[in-house]
């Protein structure tokens, strides 16, 4: 018999689930165009989601027998990914039509991801982890080859596909020593058989394994070689997804299982995290200095991201939590903003994703070119946007945890990806226009861009309400 | 009264607001657009200048602490807080930048044809950057404005600069860059230690012996790159070339003070050992970028680098003076830095007057223009000889206290700056003889017109200022006397309290 109070904390997803449920039947069913009412209704069912998810309790709940676990942090990270999922649905409706692939599967897939990754975030036992994480995969593989017909998608997504499903047999083999060694696959129950620092060497090979394969998905340095094809292979509403939300998950599923179920062990897996931060910070600034297309660019700037991000869950404190929280949100503004811009990159109808292709943006589009601006100057870190409040914290949570020597390498790759952010801003203001870009057509891509720099460029006046909330979120994950 | 009315914050962020109105309120033909994003510039930053000598006036020269002081909550989280105020260290900074900027809206006037809407509002979000970086006694808040100049900074140079701007502009941004972020971490470190970003507080912290030296490399990282100091200083010619001539006035004018700024508020009050050990390192390079960079000035075939190399020569000046750390020589470095903002930028309007008219900076494309600009060439000769450092001109003062300064602490070290004098007058009035005088024979420099009103009414004002400076300096430096006398002291009692902990631990 099913416990339906049981379920409750669970609700957001529910709707999800079963609103994707619905759209598929809808749209397999009915007829004539089901895309537009099948986008309308997921961008309504995320509000409402994402509503409900805001509304919720305070404190910690959990459901289906302590596999899923819904607190302050699921709330904080739930929001974002839901926020995120929403924004790149409305940004991407135009192009999806304009390119001629606006399918009601579209909006569906999309729902379906963004319950694995809120499962992600709310999972307490490697199960529902796996599970989530699946879930949200699957689902990713498929969008990334929403534009069939279309050889670089296609390459892009069974890439995506063979890598993952690699990363996925990895982590799960990871799991499967966990459980060998500590008995049980809760989260719970393994923070207690670990509880006295001192484990059986096969929970700690487990524990990297697992590692492993949250950095793949995280794509962070060194398992991100399918970030940069896939990003530039992928249709760019589909890359702008894969920027912002999947990371948001990925993320917070790192915090929660480094520091719930492995908080005893932190000595163990903070050296690694000290070195994959490293590694993404150095490879996210140096590899994308050559780059041509911006997609591609962007793929190396979100590696490079994730490692700074990385190094406030290095330092391992409720500051570090904290910073890498503030991190993602002000990532998430950067990152759709910056994608709202990339998909009104079209020059006579037609969409183009070369650097060069912006040239001039400063003078034919001039409140485009601004809005671009900022979320590159936001995410070299230059004060005072607020790029540079994200970085702020967790070096000062690094620095605060003795990890100085990574805060120095941090500053100074910050250095090197500043030269690429500037170089946008260089084609920008500096060269002279060559082929102008199209007006942009598309009203949810001009409100995107424009709440986004408005919210990094007023991001300094009162900078304390997202750090509180942040600070309320990582209360609650290193509380448990 | 005037201590009420949270003067600072209305002058530092009333060019944003004035910035705010180009963008939004300025509509119309390009033409229009173009004239009226001037006048708001003109307005908002003549506005400025007049209420920041409301500071100077209520200004009580008497007291050595910070006044005008404004604080607000800002991040209560992490006990940081936007705190504002100024001594007799950062007082006439403030009125430096407020003043030499509406005089670079009043040169670009003319100079600046296109995107005149973006160039005005890049002006004032500079200002706004300025202003509150000398105003700010909050370390986080000083480092998001000593940063924030960059982006404004970059787009003049990038957007309304020479031939090779881009690589210009990059090298600026990312010279600094890379010196700032090290300060960042510093910042963080010190944080930590002290619990707190305020900056009288952090004064007032003493750091472990062992921290203080790392902390001020990274300082100097940053500062180094800022004044400029040898070896890190050559973005300067670069950026100083490429950049249009209101760029260069601000940029040789307040930023490269900025530098300077930061030791005298940083690394001698909160790092005073650490500054006592590595002031020798520092006069060596101060001595290095005297006598250097003069030479290279010399050698220069360019208007703009050459008076670019010389404002490294000058900034060596001030450097040396700063770590001799005695009441002249600090008082004649914060002279020389007010001296040099002014001479300095006067200089680059000056060549500005002439590139305007005939597109080019090559020394050797001009020649006679006694004969044909007279009151150009008297306005030339002033600031030149300012510059040299005569005496009755601004930069006299500056100069004879820095080396009377450091002559008491280490007579070699005085010996060596004081060539750096002797060249200065050597490529300056070389200079001047190649441009001015001479034989007026090339048709197109006899075709030149000599100083129009609008010109004329950018240069009295510095005219004024320079000889002001040069005759009776007191008014300058009675309300920086007590900052510096207190600065001095406490550098003194934190210096003989940690040698009787050294003695005491032997």
């Amino acid at each position: 018999m099913i416990d339906l109070p049981m379920m409750l904390p669970a609700l957001p997803e529910l709707i999800l689930a079963l609103l994707a449920m619905g759209l598929l039947m809808y749209g397999v069913f009915a007829r004539g165009d089901r895309s537009a009412s099948c986008t309308w209704a997921a961008v309504y069912g995320i509000v409402v989601a994402g509503a409900v998810v805001a509304m919720g309790g305070e404190g910690r709940a959990e459901a289906f027998y302590g596999q899923f676990v819904t607190d302050d942090f699921t709330r904080f990270a739930k929001l974002l990914v839901l926020g995120a999922s929403g924004a790149t649905l409305l940004m991407a409706r135009r192009w999806m039509v304009s390119e001629g692939i606006a399918r009601f599967e579209f909006p569906v897939l999309m729902l379906l991801t963004t319950v694995g990754m809120m499962l992600m975030v709310s999972a307490n036992d490697l199960i529902s982890m796996y599970l989530g994480l699946e879930l949200q995969s699957l689902a990713l593989y498929v969008l990334a080859t929403v534009q069939r017909d279309n050889l670089r998608a296609t390459e892009a997504g069974l890439k995506y596909f063979v890598l993952g499903a690699l990363a996925s047999g990895v982590m799960l083999y990871g799991a499967s020593l966990v459980y060998g060694f500590a008995g049980t696959t809760s989260f719970t129950g393994i923070a207690e058989a670990v509880a006295g620092g001192d484990p059986h060497v096969g929970v700690v090979v487990g524990l990297v394994f697992v590692l492993s394969g949250l950095a793949f998905k995280v794509s962070a340095a060194p398992f991100h070689m399918w970030t940069p094809d896939v990003y530039e292979g992928a249709p760019t509403p589909v890359t702008a997804l894969f920027a912002v939300a999947p990371k948001v998950a990925a993320l917070s599923l790192f915090l929660r299982v480094a520091l719930e179920p492995f908080g005893a062990l932190a000595a163990d897996w903070q050296q690694v995290i000290w070195i994959i931060a490293m590694l993404s910070m150095v490879i996210g600034a140096f590899a994308a200095l050559a780059q041509e297309n911006i997609k591609r660019l962007m793929a190396y700037s979100s590696i490079g991201h994730m490692g700074y991000a990385l190094v406030g869950l290095t330092a391992g404190t409720p500051e570090g939590v904290r910073g890498v929280l503030v991190y993602l949100a002000i990532y998430l503004f950067m990152n759709v903003g910056a994608f709202a811009v990339i998909l009104a990159m079209r020059q006579q109808g037609r969409a183009v994703e070369g650097i060069k292709d912006l040239a001039g943006l400063g003078r034919t589009h001039p409140l485009m070119a601004l809005a671009m601006g900022i979320f590159m100057f936001s995410m070299a870190g230059i004060p005072p946007l607020a790029g540079f409040f994200a970085k702020f914290y967790v070096f000062m949570a690094a620095v605060d945890a003795g990890l100085i020597w990574l805060a120095v390498i941090g500053v100074l790759t910050s250095v090197v990806s500043a030269f690429y952010y500037l170089r946008i801003v260089k084609v920008m203001y500096f060269d002279e226009p060559l082929e102008s870009l199209d007006p942009v057509g598309s009203m949810a891509l001009r409100v995107v861009m424009s709440v986004s720099a408005a919210v990094i460029l007023l991001f300094i006046a009162m900078p304390g309400w997202i750090l509180s909330q942040a600070e309320i979120a990582a209360g609650a994950l290193l509380a448990g | 009264m005037i201590e009420d009315m949270s003067l600072l914050s209305i002058i530092t962020f009333l060019p944003l607001f004035g910035a705010a109105c180009i963008i939004l309120l300025v509509r119309g033909t390009e033409a229009e657009v173009a004239e009226n994003s001037r006048w708001v510039a003109l307005w908002t930053s003549g506005v400025t200048f007049l209420l920041s000598l409301g500071i100077w006036i209520g200004f009580d020269p008497s007291r050595a602490d910070f006044q005008f002081v404004e604080r607000v909550d800002w991040l209560p989280e992490y006990n940081i807080a936007y705190h504002m105020g100024v001594d007799g260290i950062s007082l006439f900074f403030v009125l430096l930048s407020t003043f030499l900027t509406p005089l670079c809206v009043l040169a670009s006037w003319d100079a600046i044809k296109s995107r005149v809407r973006e160039y005005m509002v890049a002006f004032m979000v500079l200002e706004t950057m300025m202003v509150g970086m000398f105003c700010a006694l909050d370390y986080v808040l000083f480092y998001v404005f000593f940063e924030g100049v960059l982006i404004p900074m970059f787009l003049i140079i990038g957007i309304w600069g020479g031939p090779r701007r881009i690589y210009a502009a990059f090298k600026f941004f990312l010279y600094t860059l890379l010196g700032s972020v090290l300060m960042l971490v510093a910042l963080l470190a010190m944080y930590l230690h002290a619990g707190t970003t305020d900056i009288p507080t952090l004064m007032n912290t003493t750091f472990p012996e062992s921290w203080q030296i790392w902390l001020f490399l990274a300082l100097l990282a940053s500062f180094a790159v800022k004044v400029p100091m040898w070896p890190v200083h050559t973005w300067l010619p670069d950026a100083h070339v490429e950049a249009p001539t209101a760029g260069s006035v601000i940029l040789a004018g307040v930023l490269l003070k900025m530098g300077a700024y930061g030791f005298l508020r940083f690394s001698l009050p909160m790092l005073p050992e650490a500054s006592a050990q590595m002031a020798d390192i520092i006069f060596v390079l101060s001595i290095i970028a005297v006598i250097y960079t003069s030479l290279v000035a010399l050698a220069q075939e360019d208007m703009k680098k050459l008076i670019a190399y010389s404002s490294v020569a000058h900034m060596g000046f001030v450097t040396a003076g700063i770590f001799a750390m005695t009441q002249q020589a600090v008082e004649g470095a914060i002279y020389q830095m007010l001296s040099h903002g002014i001479v300095s930028g006067a200089l680059f309007l000056c060549v500005g007057v002439v590139y305007d008219r005939l597109h080019t900076r090559e020394i050797g494309r001009y020649g006679g223009l006694a004969n044909n600009m007279p009151k150009y060439a008297l306005v030339f000769m002033l600031f030149m000889m300012a510059s040299v450092g005569l005496p009755g001109t601004s930069g006299f003062v500056g100069e004879f206290l820095v080396m009377l300064g450091v002559f008491k602490v280490n007579t070699l070290v005085a010996l060596l700056i004081a060539t750096g004098v002797i060249l200065g007058a050597v490529y300056m009035l070389f200079l001047y003889r190649r441009v001015v005088f001479g034989k007026l024979e090339k048709a197109d420099v006899k075709a030149m017109l000599d100083l129009n009103p609008r010109e004329m009414a950018v240069f009295a004002p510095l005219v004024i200022v320079v000889l002001w400076m040069g005759i009776y300096p007191s008014s300058f430096l009675d309300p920086i006397h007590a900052s510096v006398d207190n600065l001095i002291t406490q550098y003194e009692a934190a210096l003989a309290a940690a040698d009787g902990v050294s003695v005491a631990a032997r």
